[in-house]
């Protein structure tokens, strides 16, 4: 039954099925390798490499997220790493409370960095992060709420188009500053680290890792069939035509507002369950994920795998984490100028990102066959 | 629905043959202190065709922008019906209580199909929770398919609007107008761009629909006009200049000045 309904859901989606159905069979594979087979082998998958897929699954989600509000509303959020950090933070905060009397001052009450800043007692805002139903809860909650106010306050006044980009810009801009003062009770600009164990796993065992990896690929699944489904409904028609058309949309009788705010607010909670995903694989979060860099490189990852077609974001966000874990390492000075690069040649040559360009090269072909 | 719209809802009074549905009274629309409508006053009866003419810039598009909430009037009042003030409602709230309106250039969602075009027009619930899951109905399928056969578009149902000509496009955008079902229609310029066969089955279409609507068209092509109106509004400089039927406004002496400039 559950079956079927994801079926419908992928129906006329080709490249959703086959994005979603290869990377199941890598996390399976990798998930395999890592765990039955012996790490002298040749055939061993390490950790490091099973949090580094784990990290791209993460950030996939949040392309996906982008994807929504950029492809299908036609809003280019600048600042998506906010909901991002937020739903990590939220996240980080759980694995802090979870370290207990394990850090490295032994305080059971108060995380480490709170006994340096010698605090006496747990802020408000930490309370009942030692909850993880508690912590689920807030990882969605804290950013709908920050996305409906934003959103509600923007959409109201019709804000549209570069400015619109620019506000969201300074709102993870804003965030970032915020968190980077100490006495914001986030840990500053070390943010939040050390973590030990999730829901009583150990972090450093490969078992947790594999878990994580598998928790983020049907994370992913479930984000794509969401987006998938509304994109499907008539509130998907309705939203590609507020894209295409805005004022349009109106005279017809809908109210637009409603309509963008839904979008925006389901896209940041996307957004920050990747988040509160990347946070335990990677064992940091600091206020550099508010950084508005951060979110541009998000925007260049759906560039590059093709907005408005969701898989597309995936596709992006793999393709250009993998090039970079490849660059940073073998030649981590020519990385940001290769991102750049690719940027403006995408743009230039490939607007439909490389979902087009797979596309076009198929229409050939088949054009080809046709005339032979 | 909202609660306001309810009470507009009653506001609206009984429509009939030549009863008033449209009352647009003292308007001053200025930018900038240019006065793109100055003391403009009218009215359409329900059942009426009326075409409105005027050079560019006579006020024709503000008007339109005027009584579907676009623009907010600096002076005057739009009632709709027997008592719903426009002035006080936002663009949907204007759609949803029976006001369509057809752009100068044509303005279809270019990436949906025929069909999804006339779909998302369809007089139903806007509101987003209901979208979400709404399931098109067998009365809403024939009601589009019918649509589909007035405006000939029936083979193409399936294409993406954009590919259309400009004469179909100009066709889809009347389709949406029907499929919204309202009571005043709005439409302008629906003949740009069209050939002579397409322009007399407009012209077709328009005056059928004014049997049971108030239709207001407007219009540069005088042919077109004359082929179709009972009842022609001339504007000028953003007021009322002439009003009548097709022959004492091209008899009258200020308008052959400033319109047909003789």
């Amino acid at each position: 039954m559950r079956k079927s309904i994801i079926l419908k859901i992928l129906e006329n989606d080709k490249g959703g099925k086959i994005v979603l159905g290869t990377l199941f069979i890598v996390v399976a594979l990798v998930a395999i390798l890592n765990l039955a087979v012996p790490e002298t082998s040749a055939f061993h998958v390490s950790t490091f490499t099973v949090t580094l897929l784990g990290k791209y699954l993460a950030f996939a989600l949040l392309a996906l997220a982008l994807d929504l509000v950029w492809g299908y509303l036609g809003v280019l959020s600048l600042g998506h790493g906010a909901f991002f950090a937020l739903g990590g933070y939220a996240m980080g905060m759980y694995l802090m409370r979870q370290i207990g009397d394990r850090g490295v001052y032994g305080n059971p009450d108060l995380p480490d960095f709170m006994v340096f800043m010698n605090l006496k007692e747990i802020p408000w805002f930490w309370y009942g992060f030692d909850n993880p139903l508690f912590m689920f809860l807030m990882v969605m909650l804290v950013p709908a709420i920050l996305a409906f106010v934003f959103g509600w306050l923007a959409f109201k006044s019709r804000v549209t188009g570069v400015y619109l980009s620019i506000i969201t810009q300074a709102l993870t801009y804003a965030l970032m500053l915020a968190f980077f003062r100490n006495d914001m009770g986030f840990g500053g600009n070390n943010g939040l680290t050390d973590f030990k164990d999730i829901l009583g796993f150990d972090l450093s065992q490969d078992s947790t890792r594999i878990s994580l990896l598998i928790i983020s690929y049907f994370a992913l699944l479930a984000g794509y069939l969401i987006a998938r489904f509304i994109m499907n409904s008539r509130l998907g028609r309705v939203v590609m035509s507020i894209r295409d058309q805005e004022s349009r949309v109106r005279f017809i009788g809908y109210r637009v507002e409603q309509y963008k705010l839904f979008i925006f607010i389901v896209s940041a909670v996307l957004a920050a369950i990747a988040g509160a995903l990347y946070v335990p694989q990677v064992g940091i979060i600091n206020p550099g994920v508010f950084s508005p860099l951060f979110s541009i490189e998000l925007v260049i990852w759906v560039a590059v795998g093709g907005r408005g077609t969701l898989y597309g974001a995936i596709i992006g966000a793999i393709i250009v984490n993998f090039a970079s874990s490849f660059f940073t390492s073998a030649l981590p000075e020519v990385w940001l100028y290769a991102l750049g690069g690719l940027f403006v040649l995408v743009t230039l040559f490939l607007p439909k990102g490389v979902v087009g360009l797979i596309s076009n090269i198929k229409d050939k072909l088949s054009t080809k066959k046709e005339l032979a | 629905m909202l609660v306001l719209d309810h009470e507009n809802s009653h506001n609206i009074g009984e429509l009939k043959i030549g009863k008033r549905i449209l009352l647009v009274d003292g308007v001053t629309v200025s930018f900038d202190g240019f006065k793109a409508l100055n003391n403009l006053s009218f009215s359409i009866n329900y059942g009426e065709l009326r075409c409105i003419i005027g050079a560019n810039g006579a006020g024709k598009s503000t008007m339109m922008d005027v009584v579907t909430g676009k623009t907010r009037p600096d002076e005057g009042t739009v009632t709709f019906g027997d008592a719903v003030n426009l002035l006080e409602m936002d663009e949907p709230s204007i759609a949803e209580i029976g006001i369509g309106r057809k752009f100068q250039k044509p303005t279809v969602f270019q990436n949906n199909t025929v069909f999804e075009n006339l779909e998302l027009a369809m007089q139903d619930d806007k509101r987003f929770f209901k979208t979400l899951f709404s399931k098109i109905s067998g009365e809403q399928k024939d009601k589009i398919e019918e649509t589909m056969g007035l405006i000939g578009l029936k083979e193409l149902f399936n294409q993406e609007a954009g590919i259309l000509s400009h004469g179909q496009k100009q066709w889809l955008e009347i389709g949406m107008l029907i499929m919204q079902n309202p009571k005043l229609l709005l439409v302008d310029e629906p003949v740009a761009g069209m050939t002579p066969q397409e322009v007399d089955k407009t012209g077709q279409i328009l005056t059928d629909l004014a049997k049971e609507h108030a239709v207001v068209v407007v219009e540069h092509d005088m042919e077109f006009i004359r082929s179709i109106a009972s009842k022609v509004t001339v504007l000028h400089e953003g007021s009322v200049l002439a009003e009548g039927n097709m022959e004492s406004i091209q008899n009258n002496e200020k308008v052959r000045k400033v319109y047909l400039g003789e």
